[in-house]
């Protein structure tokens, strides 16, 4: 492959993995802020702190906020970085992005919320349906990024 | 331990402190200046703005209700702990003092600092461990209640909180000299923990208030403890974020290496939107080897 070939004399280690990066804490970062803004304080569907929380899901909760909160500025950092080199690759970002998100929101929705038991996404309610669209959206987020990222490896740019 | 004085401490004793630190830094520029040399006034307001800070925290509103409000100590927790450091830090008084100094006590400073004890007592793990472990140990044992019993446990904590403060902040997002800094990995995983580390202990709070503290009041503290901490956190991570940026610009290998404090006043470049490479005027200025990321494959495949 041409394409490659050309790279490799020039800078190989940032371009793709950059892109993944940036896009993924980016999206990382927006889920959390998504969460955190409109199921805490807009709709006060969860909860600030959960009786029931045991330690391990407190822990768990702090590093994750703390990481995302890092993630969200660490990735326009980043991206700002790709883009002053001129490395920015679309599919490979929105690629990171949407895996970032997802993976964030399928880990607060199956291991948090129902494993840890952190808190639940809304309180006094049949929680069936909440948890199943939870659920469904994260894992349909991953698997377009997924495909995005699939997409862009076979046909580098 | 001394016997216990009720009452709080004398609020002369932290005018004292401060009014000398603040003014051994202008006796530093002023040092500085006489030399020839020129010292940025933004470091200098940066000193003073720190001083208001931490004023502010030990002799204003929040020191007068800290003792029966949890929400005012937090508020005062939040100044003298994370703000007052971190506008210390950016300061640079360890520049300041290197540059002011006769050149023999200067290069004691140096040795001093290059030293196996300061260089593990700035370690940004170590400086984590302290300024997160000592809130910790604060809330969660019956420290919290014998700071308000006996006044120089009281003058202690605070001491430990804004030295602590001073070091993890150093420790991060330092602008003085370091010649053994960690890179920026072990810096930011540092910082997230101490940032976890202070959310947890937020939201432990709330459930579990310290010893003599009401649950209402606990909970208000600690909300405030979390999202407070949250905003000043941020401005320490997008500082963070900026020194990695200014230091993996892929121009700076052309550029002369420089004090990142010069010792002239740097002439003034009006500011402009940072450019991506090779689409502006600078072409040309050893952009090219970036320029291939652009071009798409259109050649024979």
């Amino acid at each position: 492959m041409p394409a490659t070939a050309r790279t490799a004399t020039a800078r190989p280690t940032v371009s793709g993995g950059r892109n993944v990066l940036s896009g993924a804490l980016l999206g990382l970062g927006v889920a959390a802020f998504v969460d955190e803004a409109i199921f805490h304080q807009v709709l006060h569907w969860h909860h600030f702190y959960d009786k029931s929380t045991p330690a391990i899901g407190l822990v768990s909760d702090g590093l994750f906020h703390a990481f995302s909160w890092f993630a969200t500025v660490a990735g326009l950092f980043l991206f700002a970085d790709l883009r002053r080199r001129a490395a920015v690759s679309p599919p490979r970002w929105w690629g990171g992005l949407l895996i970032g998100a997802g993976g964030f929101q399928l880990y607060d929705g199956t291991l948090q919320h129902k494993v840890m038991r952190l808190h639940q996404i809304r309180y006094d309610v049949d929680l069936t349906a909440y948890d199943w669209t939870w659920n469904v959206i994260a894992a349909l987020l991953v698997l377009a990024g997924a495909v995005l990222l699939v997409r862009a490896r076979r046909r580098p740019a | 331990m001394p016997p216990a004085h009720p009452g709080p401490v004398p609020a002369w004793f932290f005018s004292v402190v401060l009014a000398a630190t603040a003014l051994l830094y202008l006796l530093g520029v002023v040092a500085v200046r006489r030399r020839g040399g020129w010292w940025p006034t933004g470091r200098t307001a940066c000193w003073a703005a720190g001083h208001v800070a931490a004023a502010a925290a030990l002799l204003g509103p929040p020191a007068g209700a800290a003792h029966h409000d949890f929400t005012a100590h937090m508020a005062g927790h939040l100044l003298l702990g994370m703000i007052t450091p971190m506008l210390l830090v950016l300061a640079a008084p360890v520049t300041l003092a290197l540059r002011a100094l006769p050149p023999a006590r200067a290069r004691a400073l140096s040795h001093l600092l290059a030293g196996r004890p300061l260089r593990t007592l700035t370690h940004p793990v170590t400086a984590a461990l302290l300024n997160g472990g000592g809130l910790w140990v604060l809330y969660t044992t019956g420290l919290y209640r014998a700071m308000g019993e006996h006044p120089w446990v009281h003058v202690a904590v605070h001491a430990h909180v804004v030295v602590a403060g001073y070091l993890f902040t150093a420790a991060i997002i330092g602008v003085d000299p370091a010649p053994h800094r960690p890179g920026p990995r072990v810096r930011a995983a540092a910082l997230i923990a101490f940032l976890a580390a202070h959310a947890i202990l937020a939201k432990h709070l709330y459930g579990h208030p310290p010893a003599g503290v009401l649950a209402g009041d606990a909970r208000a503290g600690a909300q405030l403890m979390y999202y407070g901490g949250d905003l000043v956190d941020l401005v320490l991570i997008v500082e963070f974020c900026r020194q990695w940026y200014r230091a993996a610009d892929p121009r700076r290998r052309d550029r002369p290496a420089r004090p990142r404090i010069p010792h002239r006043r740097p002439p003034r470049v009006p500011w402009r939107l940072p450019q991506p490479a090779g689409t502006a005027d600078d072409a040309g200025s050893g952009t090219e080897t970036l320029r291939w990321a652009v071009s798409r494959p259109m050649g024979p495949r």
